[in-house]
């Protein structure tokens, strides 16, 4: 890999460093208790002690040792498919149909895995998964590839195709999985051939966390020092911020919105591909739960910074398992997470007016 | 438990463990119990996450039972981590985890991780042998009462065409248009239903589109087998014409035009698991009752059903209640001109060969995709 210095895009008159870092983490920490400060007033206006209300939701999704890990389970494909958008994010794209790569991404894996698991002996069954998990990053990223040149070549709105692909992803995903793929004993629950339990990814050394969380960790990283360090994400990043200026020094501007989207779409591929070997064994609908969804709002949240995306992610799981606890324990509609969710949204959003300049 | 269920239960071959003896009597016959309750959808889709929930408003109102409940829990890891909470915190020992979709893998697995708690779903085939002891399936045969509702739309129809709006092409759903059209041909061998699947359990627009469209082909009764009949029941009432409900009451949203309904009644299985269950008796791993046991009923008659179709539909409801008639039985043909079932074969309700079905009968308009 190249490294090339980290040049500041706009080398304008700025505040000392110091400053810019405590900025760089006031905001978004204040940000969140802000969002938090709003629900607070939200469960109040409903009749609830927002202090028990937080209460609550620590203990649901941060207080205890198996709140955690509910938490990071829940965590874990969202940080896939929070990738998926925050990479093509870096070429200036908003592609938001991590959805029907994930569709792909699960279809792959259990098309490829499955045969080949049933042909391994037992200790060499994690051959199978390296295929599957290839796969289903191949099937997404050349679902991705298509919503790339559509708009390098025809200047498509990638976020229009990418968002109506999706839908045609989710069909040919559900016919497949009904039609020709259909295993003939799944009678109420049309799914493809499963994965025998043995077979499965398990959990990460003394988690109950299977190891999708670690791969999408992973891949985080690497996007990071990618983007930040290397000459290939340098260039993504101006031909992002400035397209014509990038085609005037003679970036292939094309080439990297493609490249940016298929880096996109095997993630949300790979978080496909988890789904089926670590979760349910078998693509069928159930794997289509609104991860590719989700994964907007996380990449959003985190300003589309892979590193940051990680947190975010735990976030959201956290909030989703709180959310389980606030139901069971207090009575609250299930929509009181989503209130929570806008809220914390709007919050981060808002916070932008507070972020140096060239953060933003 | 009545007589009739047991002799239900032996011919479905669980005997074995629901008469298994030796365990230990309860000391209390009304020992505490935290019961929790997992939703697919919202608890008030008027559709079947309300029908579940209104078996557990009802278990709420029994000495002694404390009823947790999380909606719209999808069937991915979140439904595993919701049991496994339900039982860390909020200590609950029986779990009723209502989506079809839970039980492979999430229920399963959950169940060897915690095998002192009972975990009862709805829909599954718990076979022994294949799924842990400490799980087990109930669900109701349904097709009895989309029967009686066929026989009442039959009589109301005009046009003698009915509509009939379909999620997936599934065994259960399958079953469902079959026996609603039979029970109205059985009316009048001139009526035909045509059926339009949408694709998914809830797909509001398309439901919708599927409606109007069925009412453009002159349909006048329209009915459905999706999570949430709402949408198909206001469109039929907005355009004017007569509906029948499907998982819970509908009436309210069509004052007019509801004939009546084919609803659920979890209470009667869900009272009988937490009986069993906090007396310690033996685990029940397959309940499946019909019209007769009241694991389904029929929704009260809507104002606008004649006295005809009302004597007609109570009688086919008493035949089914009393178990002398039988829906499929041969010769019975599919909508293609083949056999779907051999003269002199009959399939009672019991009979898991109908759990299999993939034809629909002669009478309905419509094909099975894929």
């Amino acid at each position: 890999m190249d490294l090339a210095p980290r040049a500041p895009l706009q080398a304008s008159a700025r505040p000392p460093a110091g400053s810019l870092w405590l900025r760089g983490w006031l905001v978004p920490v204040g940000s969140v208790l802000a969002g938090l400060f709003a629900f607070g007033l939200f469960v109040a206006a409903i009749g609830h002690n927002p202090l028990v209300v937080f209460a609550t939701i620590a203990e649901g999704g941060f207080a205890s040792s198996f709140a955690w890990q509910n938490t990071l389970l829940r965590a874990a494909p969202l940080i896939l498919t929070g990738l998926a958008v925050a990479l093509p994010a870096q070429a200036g794209l908003v592609v938001i149909g991590a959805e029907g790569a994930l569709a792909f991404g699960a279809l792959a894996a259990s098309v490829v895995a499955v045969p080949i698991a049933s042909q391994l002996a037992p200790q060499s069954v994690p051959l199978a998964w390296l295929a599957g998990g290839l796969a289903g990053m191949a099937a997404g990223g050349a679902w991705y590839a298509l919503i790339g040149l559509f708009r390098a070549r025809r200047g498509l709105n990638e976020t229009i195709s990418s968002l109506l692909m999706s839908y045609i992803a989710i069909a040919v995903f559900n016919h497949l999985v009904e039609g020709p793929l259909r295993d003939a004993a799944s009678l109420n629950k049309p799914s493809t051939l499963p994965l025998p339990a043995e077979a499965m990814i398990g959990s990460l050394p003394g988690l109950e966390v299977h190891w999708g969380l670690l791969l999408g960790i992973v891949a985080c990283l690497l996007a990071q020092i990618v983007i930040s360090r290397s000459t290939w994400g340098f260039s993504l990043r101006v031909a992002g911020g400035n397209p014509r200026a990038a085609m005037l020094v003679g970036l292939p501007v094309g080439t990297l919105i493609v490249l940016a989207c298929v880096a996109g779409g095997a993630s949300a591929g790979l978080a496909g591909a988890i789904e089926v070997m670590a979760v349910h064994g078998s693509a069928n609908a159930s794997v289509l739960a609104g991860y590719g969804t989700t994964g907007i709002l996380v990449s959003f949240m985190a300003r589309h910074q892979p590193l940051a995306v990680i947190p975010v992610a735990v976030l959201m799981g956290g909030i989703a398992a709180a959310g389980s606890l606030l139901q069971r324990r207090l009575d609250l509609p299930d929509a009181t997470t989503m209130v929570l969710q806008g809220l914390l949204f709007v919050a981060i959003l808002a916070g932008d007016a507070f972020r140096p300049k060239d953060q933003r | 438990m009545n007589p009739s269920r047991r002799s239900l239960l032996r011919a479905a071959g669980a005997t074995g463990i629901v008469s298994a003896t030796g365990l230990p009597l309860a000391v209390h016959a009304q020992a505490p119990i935290t019961v929790g309750v997992i939703y697919v959808g919202p608890r008030d889709d008027f559709g079947y996450n309300q029908a579940q929930a209104q078996a557990a408003a009802i278990l709420k109102k029994m000495p002694g039972v404390k009823v947790v409940e999380e909606e719209k829990v999808p069937e991915t890891v979140a439904v595993q981590k919701t049991m496994e909470a339900m039982i860390n915190q909020d200590k609950a020992s029986l779990i009723f985890a209502t989506s079809f979709g839970y039980f492979d893998p999430h229920v399963l697995k959950v169940a060897e991780k915690y095998p002192k708690v009972r975990f009862e779903h709805c829909g599954g085939l718990w076979t022994d042998g294949k799924h842990p002891k400490n799980v087990g399936s109930f669900f109701g045969y349904i097709d009895g009462a989309q029967y009686v509702a066929g026989v009442v739309a039959g009589h109301m129809s005009k046009t003698k065409k009915l509509g009939f709006v379909a999620a997936k092409p599934i065994p259960q759903v399958l079953r469902n248009i079959n026996a609603f059209t039979m029970g109205a041909r059985s009316v009048d061998p001139s009526i035909t239903t045509r059926v339009i699947f949408t694709g998914d359990w809830s797909m509001p627009v398309k439901e919708a589109e599927a409606t109007n469209s069925l009412i453009d082909q002159g349909v006048d009764v329209v009915t459905c087998h999706v999570d949430g009949p709402k949408v198909v029941v206001e469109t039929a009432e907005k355009r004017g014409i007569m509906s029948c409900g499907y998982h819970a009451s509908q009436a309210a949203l069509a004052p007019k035009g509801y004939l009546t309904g084919a609803e659920w009644d979890w209470s009667t299985p869900y009272k009988e698991l937490v009986e069993a269950a906090r007396n310690n008796k033996p685990m029940i791993n397959f309940l499946r009752g019909g019209l007769k046991e009241g694991f389904v009923k029929m929704s009260p008659y809507g104002a606008s059903v004649s006295a005809a179709a009302k004597t007609a539909g109570d009688a086919a409801r008493a035949s089914l209640t009393k178990g002398d008639f039988v829906i499929f039985k041969g010769p019975l043909k599919d909508n293609k001109g083949g056999t779907a079932i051999a003269g002199g074969t009959k399939l009672e309700m019991t009979n898991v060969e109908l759990e299999k079905m993939n034809y629909l009968v002669e009478g309905v308009v419509g094909s099975i995709p894929a």
